[in-house]
């Protein structure tokens, strides 16, 4: 092939324009996504930071018995067991994010869901959950039971 | 009025060529053997979608998708509307119906290995359509925003967030947050009234473009008898009456269910309460829920509930594949090892079905 200068800057203007273009297109796209993919994501909500909540008077809690308390946004149940000791505990199964019971009849903390069983310390000992429950601090003042996160 | 029709038709004949398309129509046949039962449930599939728009539209001029309305605008028109009772319990049957006659559709093509080419294209769209139909029934299963449904969709967002990497992300998009709330209840309520049937339509479009192009499937064994002429039935009318009469029985099936067996619509959701005991999915998600729940915590290093949810994610995935990977079908041959696989899935989905069902 004879080189022809003329030719060859033709071709090197065809290059910078498809360049050009094709750069011009990529942006454009991405113009559209990208607000597009911002829409879809939720914007975080400032919530009240909950760090401690009132579960109620003790004399409500009966024994042997789990309540569901709301912690902010989460469930939270409170256990107070045969041998009258207060605990709390997530009340999100680890498994899959359902909510968990109290079962007297099995003397243990039971997730609907799939079978899952923990025990009155919050360790998973049965069934699919693949972490134990994570354990809130418990403490009785005048009467009123408060819940609050470990530190 | 005979003369008015014709000139109707004429005119348009002039503009459409009507004429053509009624010649090909005439030309279509759909061979009879003694498989041909199951050319049936994809006719059957199609009514019922027809069905689900027909009466979700209906749904709509009363339904309120938020979190305060949801639940109270179902039990207006369970109790107030009349015959509000009937469209929303046909819309309920009518949804498992279709996950049923749609899997019954899917199986018989895959046992037939009519999937190989040259209808790839249809099996694929076909193939997407039960997971778009899956996901008309997970998001619908939501909208009346009742305790078995808010921990359903608690349950089947947090599978999709197992998934590494990309897992988060998608739990996030379609929850529209960090837990299960209104905000959800939105978007399931868009994909299920807007998003699904849009591309449903596409889909179902491309499908039954390419069965009038390529003509039904038939069996391989045909293709081994040289010299035998093979029986068929013309498309129209005969096959196409056939449809009716079984549309017709269907329809009066779904009544029947509607009238006796009327939907239920269960208590309120409440993100305080405990997951109520007996709490399972819908039948067509059991088999997966079932094995989720035989599958101990932790498998060597990963959880075996990220194991479980790949390993279904695989499978799903190679199904949707076989047209690629079965190379002996593809060249007219028996391919056993399909049928194999075939009998081995659909033994192991009606199992786990019985067993999530019993216990």
């Amino acid at each position: 092939m004879i080189e022809h200068p003329q030719f060859e800057q033709r071709q090197n203007k065809r290059d910078f324009l498809k360049l050009m273009l094709s750069g011009s297109l990529l942006a454009w796209i991405g113009a559209i996504l990208y607000p597009v993919f911002a829409y879809l994501k939720p914007p975080t909500q400032a919530e009240a930071v909950v760090s401690s909540v009132k579960a109620g008077k003790l004399t409500d809690i009966p024994l042997d018995s789990g309540t569901i308390i709301k912690f902010g946004t989460k469930p939270v149940i409170l256990l107070r067991t045969a041998k009258d000791e207060l605990r709390a505990f997530s009340a999100t199964c680890t498994h899959l994010d359902c909510t968990v019971q109290y079962r007297k009849d099995f003397g243990l903390i039971w997730c609907a869901c799939h079978n899952g069983k923990y025990d009155l310390n919050g360790r998973n000992v049965s069934g699919p959950p693949p972490r134990p429950l994570e354990e809130y601090k418990v403490n009785v003042q005048g009467g009123e039971v408060f819940i609050s996160k470990k530190s | 009025m005979k003369q008015r029709l014709k000139e109707a038709y004429n005119w348009l004949n002039e503009r459409l060529k009507l004429d053509d398309l009624i010649e090909f129509m005439g030309k279509k046949y759909v061979p009879v053997h003694r498989h041909s039962v199951w050319y049936y449930f994809g006719g059957v599939s199609l009514f019922l979608f027809v069905i689900q728009v027909v009466t979700g539209i209906l749904l709509l001029m009363y339904y309120k998708g938020s979190e305060e309305f949801a639940f109270e605008s179902i039990q207006y028109i369970m109790s107030k509307v009349q015959f509000g009772w009937l469209i929303r319990s046909i819309h309920s049957w009518t949804a498992n119906l279709f996950v049923l006659t749609a899997m019954i559709h899917m199986f018989s093509v895959f046992f037939e290995k009519s999937y190989r080419k040259p209808r790839e294209i249809t099996w694929l769209t076909g193939m997407l359509m039960f997971f778009l139909i899956l996901g008309f029934g997970f998001s619908g299963y939501l909208l009346p925003w009742n305790e078995l449904a808010y921990f359903a969709t608690k349950v089947g967002t947090d599978i999709a967030g197992v998934v590494p990497v990309v897992g988060r992300p998608i739990m996030m998009f379609l929850r529209g947050g960090e837990d299960v709330t209104g905000a959800t209840l939105s978007r399931f309520f868009g994909f299920h009234v807007a998003v699904f049937p849009g591309i449903f339509t596409v889909l179902l479009g491309i499908h039954l473009l390419l069965v009038q192009r390529q003509g039904m499937s038939e069996p391989l064994s045909w293709e081994n008898e040289a010299g035998v002429p093979p029986k068929t039935m013309p498309f129209f009318p005969n096959f196409l009456l056939r449809d009716l009469l079984l549309w017709l029985i269907v329809l009066n099936l779904l009544a029947i269910l509607a009238v006796f067996f009327p939907w239920e619509l269960g208590k309120k959701a409440d993100a305080f309460a405990a997951a109520p005991a007996g709490i399972r999915p819908e039948w067509y998600f059991l088999f997966m829920f079932q094995s989720l729940k035989f599958i101990p915590g932790k498998l060597w290093v990963i959880d075996g509930e990220v194991f479980g949810i790949m390993l279904f994610g695989i499978a799903g995935f190679l199904w949707m594949l076989v047209p690629f990977w079965d190379r002996k079908s593809a060249r007219g041959e028996k391919n056993r090892l399909i049928t194999y696989i075939g009998v081995f899935v659909v033994f192991y989905i009606i199992l786990l079905t019985i067993v999530g069902w019993a216990l």
